[in-house]
């Protein structure tokens, strides 16, 4: 893989060391860490600010028997303390898509269940809670998805293939972040198809008339 | 229930006791090291919760999930990566996750992490400096700004309200920034 350009801001790095990004970037934002060293590094950093939150978040008075209470629990629990060795993490098992990701689609590429979108764009949608919705969209090379803007934030991660637009090149890794009132038209790079994974917390809503009809329909 | 107000500050050294106990709990289920920090940690979590909008019931019965979490994951905690408090931070998060939102969270690909299974002392020790650091950084922060980055960390704020600058004194923790990513290329080789 190329070597990534774009990272995680750190606001979008707190939101999640903190658990408060809506599931769909959630997924996003897991998919690129899996990919990037850097950003799981400054993933760490964010981490440790909580730590130091609760540190001092003050202490509320627990029951008495709470630790006894606590015992109990972790004799009760049925996976009471399993004695694995520190390297017990799963390799990688090839494929396009980090496990998160695949967690989400219950397979690789191959299980994808694309639906046409427009304009030659493939999409998937992923279930996710309402607040915000991700999908994986595939650009064939050279095509463009409509010029568009957005109510709220849009992320998207190259999974495969690259996109240029307005701002810059996006590649394998690359994630981009927009704001609202963003307006930008990625257009994937000639002689390879392109795969993203892009996550919006508000419909995207589209300049030209007739994919703005159709967006009721298409769910873009 | 009030929670009480802020603890005294801690030195490091705070923060190498209640790693080397973990490692007790960890490698000999220790249940009198488990039992320090079930009364160090269990308060702050409880305080965590409510302050992140639990009841003080519900609040009492997570604090006890997450101590027994505590036990139950102590194998994957890992001294060259975080504090004890990160670590039991994030379970509490997640925890937090479950409890408040229902959504599902995605974690990122478990990668390996290095051949040798326990970090250098001098790494831990580093961490645990950086962790002072960082604490005494947040509270040096103006009023204004510390309690938004509580209220960022309690679950209060949404991503969009965290953009407009919570101004995180990451500077403060450049050496563990640096040493998570030496971990993970030496890994990635």
């Amino acid at each position: 893989m190329h070597t990534i350009a774009h990272h995680l801001t750190d606001p979008i790095l707190t939101a999640y060391a903190a658990g408060t990004l809506p599931e769909a970037f959630n997924l996003v934002v897991a998919t690129h860490l899996s990919l990037c060293d850097e950003c799981r590094s400054q993933l760490a950093a964010h981490e440790a600010v909580g730590g130091a939150v609760l540190e001092d978040a003050g202490e509320a008075v627990m029951s008495e028997d709470a630790l006894d209470a606590c015992f109990a629990r972790i004799a009760s629990s049925p996976d009471a303390p399993i004695r694995v060795g520190h390297n017990h993490h799963a390799k990688r098992k090839g494929g396009l898509f980090p496990e998160p990701l695949r967690d989400y689609v219950g397979g690789d590429l191959d299980a994808v269940n694309w639906r046409p979108a427009g304009l030659g764009v493939r999409q998937a949608i992923l279930s996710t809670s309402k607040n915000a919705s991700v999908r994986l969209l595939y650009i064939p090379a050279g095509a463009e998805v409509p010029d568009h803007g957005h109510n709220g934030t849009e992320m998207t991660l190259v999974l495969k293939g690259a996109f240029r637009d307005e701002f810059a090149r996006f590649g394998a890794g690359d994630i981009e972040i927009c704001d609202p009132n963003v307006e930008h038209t990625p257009v994937a790079e000639p002689g390879e198809d392109c795969i993203c994974l892009a996550a919006t917390d508000a419909p995207l809503k589209f300049s030209g008339l007739l994919p703005k009809i159709a967006q009721p329909f298409l769910r873009i | 229930m009030a929670v009480a107000s802020k603890a005294p500050r801690r030195s490091g050294e705070d923060d190498l006791q209640w790693t080397a106990l973990l490692l007790r709990v960890r490698d000999h289920q220790d249940r009198e090291a488990f039992a320090r920090l079930f009364r160090h940690f269990a308060p702050r979590v409880k305080a965590f919760l409510m302050k992140s909008g639990a009841s003080p019931s519900l609040a009492e019965d997570c604090a006890q999930d997450v101590m027994a979490t505590v036990w139950q994951k102590a194998h994957l905690f890992d001294p060259g990566r975080a504090s004890v408090a990160t670590w039991v931070f994030t379970i509490a998060r997640n925890r937090r996750i479950d409890l408040l939102r229902k959504d599902r969270r995605a974690e990122p690909e478990d990668l390996p992490w290095g051949p040798e299974p326990e970090p250098d002392q001098a790494e831990v020790m580093e961490l645990a400096q950086d962790t002072e650091r960082l604490r005494v950084a947040l509270q040096q922060l103006p009023e204004k700004q510390r309690l938004l980055v509580e209220r960022a960390y309690f679950g209060d704020l949404s991503h969009s309200e965290i953009a407009t600058e919570t101004g995180l004194p990451l500077g403060t923790i450049k050496s563990r920034i640096r040493l998570a990513l030496e971990r993970l290329r030496h890994e990635m080789k």
